[in-house]
């Protein structure tokens, strides 16, 4: 599925929800099945400190896509992260540059990527185009 | 006695909803809310007297002058400092505190000791720690126990003559522990150090009286006991301001400037450089006007109240740490779910219009050293009520049913 198909099918995926309640708890659950990073790549150079949570991000390159893993000690987040890693991972380098997160928006879940938010969501989006934009280098 | 939903019907915002919930604001020791007594003083202000002081010959700028000024002599009577002149007004604590850390480069040297104590704001850290590194002084640390409350045998222990100034706040803005600061003024006195108290968080529970310390300086900021943001007092003894170089250049804060040589104003505009916050300055007379109308007694025993409540109340749930059980504390709760994130907490309360503040307080020391990432801060002021405690509680409850 291409990103923007992904985004689509979670957006119809959160439309089922009536209440923020039923949103957020289904963003908890998420983040609770989220696959963990692997505990080597959990490392100082991974880590995004956000002030407020923790987050961890890793890449690697199979068959000309990139492949996403992380983690958060804060759920919500973590919650967050599973949406973005489910969008982005296993995609080609150059979509993921080219794809956006406006959906977050249609989803009712903007607030958590505002730079002021101190998440560490905004510097992953960030890290994630930068692995993106390096690995996109390496194949032209 | 406090009569809460009269003083409520003071505070224009306490009528907003946030998420499609009434707002709930325990938020109160990051900042206070205004009453509409302080934010009427503000447009009366830029309405009728908004003007540049004490150099206009105009009447406006005379007016706006005498405003200030008036400000000014009411924050003294406030605090009781002896003299009008010892009131700096500034931007506020932080402000205050880098003033004096500047003005004690010039008076430590290598072999000199500061102490500050384990429960303090960074920005009652760093400034010293800036000024140890460049006078080679040397910054020593008086440690808590697990209750929150600093060890007073270790403070009598790293007190010396090698000690020249000791720094702790009055009230600890993460766990709300009141600090003895009677005591430590006393002790600190008795080796020759001077001594300056952190009053944000005290200001709004307490009048502190600045002779009865006997302290030397004592900074606070208007914003959090009713005034608005960006205005901020600092009280320092005659002979202590006189000792201390200017911390900025600028207007208003000169005698005589030529090319060679530049003689400084008096007090207190030796240390008020620039075009002031005229308004601000002005508002923060009229806040504590305000809170004096309520009366620091019935503040201090209200607050009192709402903290046992929720205490009480919150200890109730399955799992919940309260950090800083001091028996002198303020209405601050700062608290933790065992396996549970302070974020997602303060995130799913936020949900509910309750307006908590998560991480690390600006106190990272305090959360190295209960080994935890944060905590969920939740403090109350005396336009709060038991009803929204109940509030918090049930929010706190739902959290951590979807958290777990």
């Amino acid at each position: 599925m291409t990103i923007s198909e992904i985004q689509e099918e979670i957006i119809d995926e959160f439309s089922m929800f009536d209440d923020w309640q039923e949103r957020y708890q289904y963003m908890i659950d998420l983040g609770k099945s989220l696959p963990l990073i692997k505990p080597e790549y959990k490392t100082e150079d991974n880590i995004i400190t956000g002030c407020q949570s923790k987050v961890w991000v890793n890449a690697e390159m199979n068959d000309d896509k990139v492949i996403f893993t992380a983690d958060s000690d804060a759920i919500i987040t973590k919650g967050i992260i599973a949406i973005l890693i489910r969008t982005f991972s296993n995609q080609h380098p150059k979509d993921i540059i080219e794809g956006n997160t406006d959906f977050i928006d249609k989803i009712g879940l903007k607030e958590h990527l505002s730079p002021t938010r101190a998440n560490g969501l905004v510097s992953m989006i960030k890290k994630i185009k930068m692995y993106a934009l390096a690995y996109q280098t390496q194949l032209n | 006695m406090i009569n809460v939903n009269k003083i409520r019907e003071d505070f224009p915002i306490l009528n907003r909803e946030v998420n499609g919930k009434p707002l709930i604001y325990f938020d109160n020791a990051a900042t206070s809310q205004t009453p509409k007594q302080v934010i009427d003083v503000i447009v009366d202000y830029y309405s009728n007297y908004n003007a540049n002081i004490h150099r206009g010959v105009h009447t406006l700028s005379q007016e706006a002058t005498d405003l200030y000024e008036a400000a000014r002599l009411k924050i003294q009577e406030h605090f009781n400092a002896k003299h009008s002149y010892e009131i700096i007004l500034t931007s506020g604590t932080t402000h205050g505190i880098n003033l004096i850390a500047n003005g004690f480069s010039s008076l430590l040297q290598r072999g000199d000791e500061v102490l500050v104590s384990a429960l303090e704001h960074h920005s009652n850290i760093v400034p010293w720690q800036m000024l140890c590194e460049r006078t080679g002084a040397s910054l020593k640390v008086i440690p808590m126990n697990e209750n929150g409350e600093l060890i007073m045998s270790a403070y009598d222990s790293l007190l010396s003559e090698k000690t020249k100034l000791v720094f702790v706040n009055h009230i600890s803005n993460a766990l709300g522990t009141i600090n003895p600061i009677e005591e430590m003024i006393k002790k600190a006195h008795q080796v020759g150090a001077a001594v300056l108290i952190d009053g944000a968080q005290s200001c709004p529970h307490i009048k502190p009286d600045v002779q009865e310390l006997d302290v030397d300086f004592y900074v606070t900021s208007a914003h959090k006991m009713c005034g608005p943001t960006g205005v901020g007092m600092l009280f320092g003894k005659e002979e202590w301001l006189n000792k201390l170089p200017p911390y900025q250049g600028g207007g208003e804060m000169i005698d005589q400037v030529t090319f060679e040589k530049t003689t400084y104003a008096g007090l207190p505009h030796k240390f008020e450089a620039g075009t002031p916050n005229i308004c601000g300055g002005i508002a923060f007379g009229a806040a504590i006007d305000y809170m004096n109308t309520i009366g620091f007694d019935n503040i201090a025993s209200y607050e009192h109240e709402l903290l046992s409540y929720a205490t009480m109340q919150l200890l109730n749930i399955d799992g919940l740490k309260i950090y800083g059980t001091a028996k002198d504390k303020t209405s601050v709760i700062s608290f933790n779910i065992e396996g549970i994130h302070p974020y997602d907490i303060g995130t799913i309360l936020d949900k509910m219009g309750i307006a908590v503040r998560t991480g690390h307080h600006c106190a990272q020391p305090i959360m190295d050293f209960f080994k935890i990432p944060g905590t969920v801060r939740a403090s109350f002021a005396f336009y709060n009520t038991k009803e929204e405690i109940d509030a918090l509680v049930k929010g706190v409850e739902t959290a951590k049913m979807m958290l777990s």
